[in-house]
């Protein structure tokens, strides 16, 4: 089943899980499916459009959705789903 | 005109990096040659500017207008008990003279701002950014990008880190590509609310370091057009690629931003504390 990676920021929603499996044709779905077993994932991920959040990006594999096929990417059972939060912190 | 030998001393103190092929006495003489820009001397700028500095980069520019507290000293290394109260640019100078004399630091003892950041970099070849909020974080691309210079990316919350490097006027892409806008007002958690664990600068901002010198050299593969995710917790390290966005308001194809704005209002958010993404719900729990 295609995988979510879980940044620590947001792990508190799954549980602590870092990575997550999901049933999903697309990733659309997939978050519709995180959502389900992790309420509170859909509203940190897509704004009230229902579009991705520009300042959490979502990777397959290693590529930004965004500038792909976005949240109508096809997904593969050994598609692996990256979120990566904007972090600022350096001090 | 003839380049000046290296002296006995200097032929000691790099004689590793001498050695090494891939630096040799032209990469040194590369090295001394170099000024870099350290954005913070904090957590990600202490051990950059200490291994910079270790390296022979000839003029370390450091940007801070803090003073040193207490709470900095669980990982911020370039100072110590005794400079407590100081400003972090003389206690960053004089740690950076203790390893190495042949450093020229140029300590600037302001708050980067849409006035003077253009004149803070031009004189630099590399700026390293290691600052601790959203938007010094999109001043520092936009500043970049106008002058043409390399930017070395890092950042980090609580067990977690992200560096890349841009070169966004060559067409890599920018911070405004991976990141187009700033979380909302409201909706940032500060790493003093957080936490972060005192190692992960060290790890991240040695990577910087790292990074920094190859791009100098021009040897390896660096990490322009991809964004390195460190995560501490489980001890991972994870590659994902960054492009160009066309509909970049900075670096796409019709671009708006066409010089520095108002980066605190840009953001909503003063630029005082370090930050991660975070619901407001999120927030509220904490």
């Amino acid at each position: 089943m295609p995988q979510f990676r879980i940044p620590g920021p947001l792990r508190n929603l799954s549980g602590g899980q870092p990575v997550v499996e999901v049933q999903a044709e697309d990733l659309r779905g997939a978050i519709d499916a995180l959502d389900g077993l992790h309420p509170g994932f859909r509203g940190r991920l897509l704004d009230d459009q229902g579009e991705p959040r520009e300042f959490v990006n979502l990777f397959l594999n290693e590529d930004d959705v965004r500038l792909g096929d976005g949240l109508a990417s096809k997904l593969k059972a050994t598609d692996e789903i990256a979120i990566v939060p904007a972090v600022a912190g350096g001090a | 005109m003839p380049l000046a030998p290296f002296t006995p001393d200097q032929v000691q103190r790099y004689a590793r990096h001498l050695i090494l092929p891939e630096v040799g006495g032209a990469g040194q003489r590369k090295l001394l040659n170099t000024s870099v820009l350290l954005l913070g001397a904090g957590g990600l700028g202490s051990p950059a500017a200490l291994y910079l500095a270790a390296a022979g980069v000839g003029r370390l520019g450091i940007v801070d207008f803090d003073d040193v507290d207490a709470s900095n000293l669980q990982r911020q290394i370039l100072h110590g008990v005794a400079d407590l109260g100081r400003p972090k640019v003389d206690s960053a100078e004089e740690a950076i003279r203790a390893i190495n004399p042949d450093v020229e630091v140029v300590k600037h003892s302001l708050h980067l701002n849409s006035e003077n950041a253009l004149d803070v970099f031009r004189p630099y070849d590399v700026i390293v950014d290691g600052t601790d909020n959203f938007p010094t974080r999109y001043l520092s691309n936009d500043a970049a990008f106008f002058r043409a210079k390399p930017l070395v990316h890092g950042a980090i919350f609580r067990f977690e880190g992200q560096m890349t490097m841009f070169e966004a006027a060559k067409g890599t892409g920018c911070y405004r590509c991976l990141f187009p806008t700033p979380p909302p007002p409201g909706a940032v958690a500060s790493c003093a609310e957080a936490g972060v664990f005192g190692v992960l600068p060290g790890i991240i901002g040695s990577m910087m370091a790292f990074e920094t010198i190859k791009l100098v050299l021009g040897i390896g593969e660096t990490l322009v057009g991809r964004l390195l995710i460190f995560e501490g917790y489980d001890m991972s390290f994870r590659r994902v690629n960054l492009r160009r966005d066309p509909r970049c308001p900075l670096c796409g194809d019709e671009p708006s931003v066409k010089g520095l704005i108002d980066y605190e209002n840009f953001c909503g958010v003063t630029a005082a504390e370090p930050s991660v993404s975070l619901a407001p719900a999120e927030l509220a729990a904490r």
